[in-house]
């Protein structure tokens, strides 16, 4: 176990570049935000 | 062994202190870590000594020789081994993502449609970008011809995707309520007729929200965003009534009773949900008070956003609320704590963070669509790229008059270009893949081009960011102890 660092949160965004974009997420601006793009606040749909 | 040969780290590791928490978000993987102060103060150092000389990325080892001083042998190596570990695992120092610009089909893919039914509006908000209501053109509601056209438009160019989404705005849009309620009945239809389905949201200031208009709303599954800036003195001061009366008193009992009927609404904004949204200013960055204030109340979905504004309006942000406006989500987050801790959770929407769960690249390098897969329609049947740019008549698309509607090409052309990679501010960003470069209007709005950003919305999203990871890790931590 390490000592000195907690992992949280494991991710693999990079690798999405190329299994990701089937495009049928929600449009970002279209939810409760209107003056400012969120796509991070977004949780992947497929 | 770690390999930090020619790796930057302050481009690809946001390194941070939130709370009483050290953070380390990796920015290409999308993972996050807690560090122990040893770890952090050592990372600290080799990006200081990037900084300093970044001559230095090409000999790392002579970096790792020259850090560290101030610990012990045994401790430096743990440091190091720990590192080492994860860089192999692609969590911590990973390698960055293949630099693959968005791809698109030929002809746009519209999935999304803000439809302004109503250039009017009952209020006369200070900061309406729509210029209360009419976005600079004439006080007019849409006709439901054109609002049919409009629907036949979306299905028409939305190619193999099922979901369609329209928003009923305005102005404000229960101001033409028949045609809204026509919509969505012929929506529903056309889009079933196609093996569609047609998904509504309709944002409001809540003044003609009764309870039937409340019943229908919910009978029809029509997710809604409901106007209120928090406490009475705010709200009233920039959302009056053309007297020049506040809305409050006559807003806040028909918003309390509306959410009642969905306790359930996803802080995601998801399914059939609701969401409560203000816009804070310059006359209240103590805006945390806002939104608590609606905690208060009992409205679980809470999104307060800045205004968006010329810097000669009095309203607007100047160089020095930077300060205070982010000392509010310190706070803002903090508080949400207290709150969860004492059984009175709410979400507050831009803390909202999709890491693991959350979109892929592709969406994240190419933002909200607007002006490709995201179009406004005027009152007229004009085409616009979002609800923003509606009236600015270069940056119209369209015409659902013309034969074949077609979208300008150049123009969506423009908008497809405008993703992060193009943005030479956000090359180096941390929260590149976060934002997606910002909103398209407040950076044509600050810097009349696509591909600037506004410094001002960058810093505020950071601190945004900043906060939603440090709550996100609070939650997990939480949830294993539980």
């Amino acid at each position: 176990m390490a000592k000195h660092i907690q992992t949280v949160i494991k991710g693999n965004l990079s690798l999405t570049a190329k299994t990701g974009g089937c495009g049928q997420c929600q449009t970002s601006c279209q939810s409760a935000c209107k003056t400012s793009c969120t796509v991070g606040n977004q949780v992947c749909e497929k | 062994m770690l390999n930090l040969k020619d790796y930057n780290i302050a481009k690809n590791v946001h390194l941070y202190r939130q709370g009483d928490l050290s953070i380390a978000y990796d920015v290409n993987s999308g993972s996050l870590h807690v560090l122990d102060d040893q770890v952090y103060s050592y990372i600290q150092e080799i990006i200081q000594v990037q900084r300093d000389n970044p001559q230095s990325l090409a000999d790392p080892e002579k970096i790792l020789r020259t850090v560290g001083s101030g610990f012990a042998d045994q401790e430096r190596e743990e440091i190091l081994a720990e590192l080492a570990e994860l860089q192999k695992e692609k969590l911590l120092f990973s390698p960055e993502a293949e630099k693959i610009e968005p791809s698109y089909p030929d002809v746009p893919l519209i999935k999304a449609m803000c439809l302004h039914v109503a250039h009017d509006c009952n209020l006369r908000c200070k900061y309406c970008f729509a210029g209360t209501g009419p976005f600079g053109g004439s006080r007019e509601l849409m006709s439901l011809e054109t609002g049919q056209l409009a629907i036949d438009f979306l299905l028409k160019h939305s190619g193999q995707r099922a979901q369609c989404e329209v928003d009923f705005f305005g102005g404000e849009p229960l101001l033409n309520f028949q045609v809204v309620r026509q919509l969505i009945a012929y929506g529903k239809e056309e889009a079933q007729k196609v093996g569609k389905n047609m998904k509504f949201t309709l944002t409001t200031n809540a003044v003609l929200l009764d309870e039937a208009v409340a019943d229908f709303l919910e009978e029809e599954g029509v997710s809604v965003v409901l106007s209120l800036d928090g406490r009475q003195e705010v709200n009233d001061k920039m959302r009056p009534y053309a007297s020049g009366k506040g809305s409050y008193a006559r807003i806040v009992p028909r918003i309390l009773n509306f959410i009642k009927k969905r306790p359930d609404s996803s802080q995601y904004a998801i399914g059939k949900y609701y969401y409560v949204r203000g816009t804070y200013t310059h006359y209240n960055t103590d805006f945390y008070k806002d939104v608590l204030h609606m905690a208060d109340l009992g409205i679980k979905r809470v999104s307060v956003e800045p205004v968006v504004a010329p810097p000669k309006e009095n309203y607007a942000f100047r160089a020095e609320d930077l300060v205070k406006i982010k000392e509010s989500y310190d706070i803002l987050g903090e508080k949400i704590l207290e709150y969860r801790s004492k059984g009175k959770e709410f979400s507050f929407f831009h803390f909202n963070a999709g890491l693991d769960d959350g979109p892929c690249l592709p969406k994240r390098l190419s933002g909200c669509g607007a002006g490709h897969e995201y179009v406004a329609i005027s009152p007229e049947g004009e085409i616009y790229p979002c609800h923003q740019f509606v009236g600015q008549e270069k940056y119209k698309l369209g015409s659902l008059h013309d034969s074949g509607s077609y979208l300008k090409e150049e123009l969506v052309q423009e908008f497809r270009k405008a993703h992060v990679y193009a943005k030479e501010e956000c090359s180096s960003c941390w929260a590149r893949y976060s934002c997606s470069g910002g909103c398209h209007a407040a950076n044509v709005a600050f810097s009349r081009e696509l591909t600037k950003v506004y410094p001002l919305g960058c810093e505020l999203q950071k601190k945004r960011l900043e906060v939603a990871y440090y709550l996100k890790i609070r939650e997990i931590e939480q949830r294993t102890l539980v």
